[in-house]
């Protein structure tokens, strides 16, 4: 028995195709020109991570690793980039860094703020809540057609399907963090007549901060992780050597792109949780803890 | 001159306070409104002088806190109104709360609630940052406040570097460095281990014998109220039960509740030298010679003074003729021309254990820290006061007052190195 039987199909799928035709022909222009946005954003970032000769931009990266946790850190992430560039995947390595940098800007840039409203605002919260659940769980593929259909093959169709899905934690760290900001020194600052503003920049954003950087490092991660899917959509990077080798059944170079998609992740993962552990309050927190 | 005032006020938190205060005013019990809200003060009325120290006493969940965030606005009664100086809470603008909050309320908090991330001198100086002073000032006034607190030297460490009596050291520096003139403060010294907590009472005490704020201090704590309070509070299920002085708690209970509160505790042990004393007139230091140890005791107008050494360490007494003839002698150490005359006490002696050494002089007790250091002296009358007010006319007369009629009057020769020291629980 199929459903059919019960009764009459509901067209659902139909309406939403008719609705993205609708979208796309009402807010054309809206959506070229944020294609143009995204697409002048990853060039620049791409451009800046290319363009010095590569010796240049390892240097850069693993100074910044000895810099965020010191000398082990600033060696694994220079033998990792050798061995990135020994596979031949420097390039690609790049393209995708900078999908991840824009695409987690953009993220952070929308979340943070929205996550800060949410924080103060439970109305804001219980509405913004479903919204992340299903943007979160819905497979990507699902809604790659549609952003693919709306902002054409490319950078931009990658970016914006890695933004959606990687903005959840920006939010939910955010709002997580300022709600948890020990109450009393939240009330010490409206006891002393700060206003609102003051209290948020100086108490409440200082305080949650280890939280928001733990934010900051899930949508990093996440961000990377739809390095692959935004290659289906035909983003440059280690993502398109992925679904290439993918079609044509090519071990070896799935795995030497692979690898690089890992050894990317690692570091980010390493230089994002070192820098939430250098903040002014987490600082204090080590300083009790030694003691 | 009335500070603060709060007439008829309600606060409800729930689904529909409106109602449920329209309920209590009708006589409705905390509990027959249950289902409409939480009433967490009921019916407040009372009013805080200037200079005073009020202390509002209860059980947990009493209503305490929230009482006490209603006097600077942190929350709105749900009824009744409450005044501050000229404003009035319930109408005044946000901006206008603020800038009442910066320039005549501060508060100190339970759980310090200082900012982990500044160092002291940045807590310190919080109010003063909001209120815009600028940098050289602030830091000048914050590095003063933290200096009377006695945590001069520890400005550029963190609070996480502090211990908890000192972190509410701090609490009371950033309060004290606003320069309001009214000082909220709630449980404040309740999350500190009992001997700091002593110590803080007592600085408190001895602070506010020189600033002349106006306090409003919250606590469970009946020994606590009564070492601070001028006037106490006792609030019960939202209510205020009862508002006096300490005696009038103790020797006219309101209510059955008040007795049961105030049933362990006996008056004279209650108060302890350190919240009756007060400062000496005449102190000399000793390598000030005969000549210095006079024109101390003609400037303040005394016929005796306290010899003490160059850490305050108490030595004895001395006695204008005693030094006279000393000088006519020849005699250039101050030392020899003390009398042992008078028995020091500890700054925890209960007021029980004053009586006899105040018997022994006409001279005021002197008091001294755990180190021998002079703090304080109490003299034979602020004694016989604090034992029996005199606006309470309580016809069985207290024991206390018995007590220090009774004592002989002759003088015996006790000795100043062995302070009766109370030993603290
Ligand atoms: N924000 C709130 N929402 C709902 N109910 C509250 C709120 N704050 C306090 N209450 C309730 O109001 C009553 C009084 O609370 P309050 O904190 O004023 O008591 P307290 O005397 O300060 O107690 P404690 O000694 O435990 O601090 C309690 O029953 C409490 O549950
Ligand atoms: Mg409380």
């Amino acid at each position: 028995m199929s459903a059919t039987e019960i009764g009459p199909r509901i067209p659902l799928g139909a309406w939403i195709e008719s609705g993205v035709d609708w979208v796309t022909d009402a807010f054309g222009v809206l959506f070229d020109l944020v294609r143009t946005i995204l697409v002048a954003s990853f060039d620049a970032a791409e451009t800046l991570l290319t363009s010095p000769p590569w010796w240049v931009v390892v240097a850069v990266l693993s100074a910044l690793a000895f810099w965020a946790k010191g000398w082990r850190l600033g060696v694994g992430a220079l033998l990792g980039f050798v061995v990135v560039l020994g596979v031949d995947q420097w390039d690609n390595a790049m393209a995708s860094l900078a999908l991840v940098l824009v695409a987690s800007f953009i993220a952070l840039a929308i979340g943070i703020p929205l996550g800060v409203w949410a924080a103060r605002d439970d109305r804001v919260s219980a509405t913004v809540r479903p919204v992340l659940d299903f943007m979160q769980t819905m497979p990507a593929f699902v809604y790659l057609i549609p952003v693919v259909v709306v902002f054409r093959a490319g950078v931009a169709p990658g970016l914006v399907a890695t933004i959606i899905f990687a903005l959840a934690p920006g939010v939910r760290f955010t709002e997580l963090g300022i709600r948890q900001v020990d109450r009393e020194v939240v009330e010490a600052g409206h006891a002393f007549g700060a206003p609102p503003g003051r209290i948020l920049r100086q108490i409440q954003m200082p305080l949650a901060m280890p939280t928001i950087m733990a934010g900051v490092n899930q949508v990093i991660m996440l961000s990377l992780s739809m390095v692959v899917i935004s290659g289906l959509a035909g983003t440059r990077g280690l993502g398109r050597e992925v679904v290439s080798a993918l079609s044509t059944i090519d071990i070896a170079l799935g795995f030497e792109a692979g690898l690089a998609v890992v050894i990317l992740a690692i570091y980010l993962d390493r230089i994002t949780s070192a820098l939430a552990s250098r903040s002014p309050v987490a600082r204090a927190l080590q300083a009790t803890a030694a003691r | 001159m009335t500070i603060l005032a709060a007439d008829g006020v309600f606060k409800v938190f729930g689904r529909r306070p409106g109602e449920a205060v329209r309920q209590l005013r009708a006589g409705a019990s905390r509990d027959d409104v249950r289902a409409l809200g939480t009433p967490a003060v009921i019916d407040a009325s009372f009013t805080v002088e200037a200079g005073e120290t009020f202390v509002v006493m209860g059980l947990s969940g009493s209503g305490k806190s929230t009482l006490l965030r209603m006097l600077n606005g942190l929350w709105r009664p749900t009824a009744g109104t409450i005044r501050l100086g000229d404003a009035d809470l319930g109408s005044i603008s946000a901006r206008d709360l603020r800038t009442l909050r910066q320039e005549r309320v501060s508060m100190v908090f339970q759980h310090f609630a200082l900012l982990p991330h500044r160092t002291i001198l940045e807590n310190a100086a919080y109010a003063l940052a909001v209120r815009g002073v600028d940098g050289a000032e602030r830091r000048r006034r914050a590095g003063e406040a933290l200096e009377m607190v006695g945590l001069g030297g520890w400005e550029d460490h963190l609070p996480a570097e502090l211990s908890g009596g000192m972190r509410q050291r701090v609490g009371l520096a950033r309060a004290l460095a606003a320069g309001t003139d009214v000082l909220l403060m709630d449980e404040a010294f309740s999350a500190l281990d009992p001997l700091i907590r002593r110590e803080m009472q007592d600085q408190l005490v001895e602070l506010q014998q020189s600033l002349g704020k106006t306090i409003v201090f919250i606590t469970h704590d009946l020994n606590e109220a009564m070492r601070l309070g001028d006037r106490i509070a006792v609030m019960r299920d939202g209510r205020i039960v009862q508002i006096g002085t300490s005696e009038q708690i103790l020797s006219e209970p309101a209510n059955d509740y008040v007795a049961q509160f105030v049933a362990d505790v006996d008056r004279t042990r209650v108060l302890t030298a350190g919240s009756v004393m007060v400062r000496p007139r005449a102190v000399v230091v000793v390598g000030a010679g005969p000549r210095g140890a006079l024109r101390e005791m003609r400037d303040a107008q005394t016929s005796a003074a306290y010899l003490v050494d160059r850490n305050r360490r108490l030595l004895g007494v001395l006695r204008d003729d005693d030094v006279l003839a000393g000088q006519r002698r020849g005699v250039e150490t101050l030392a020899e021309l003390t009398r042992d005359e008078v028995t020091a006490v500890g700054v925890d002696a209960p007021l029980a254990e004053i009586f006899a050494p105040s018997a022994e002089t006409p001279l005021p007790v002197p008091v001294v820290d755990d180190d021998g250091r002079l703090v304080g002296v109490i003299p034979r009358v602020t004694l016989l006061e604090a034992m029996a007010p005199t606006e309470s006319a309580n016809g069985d007369g207290s024991g206390g007052t018995a007590a220090a009629a009774s004592a002989p009057p002759g003088r015996t020769n006790g000795t100043l190195s062995a302070p009766a020291t109370a030993v603290p629980a």
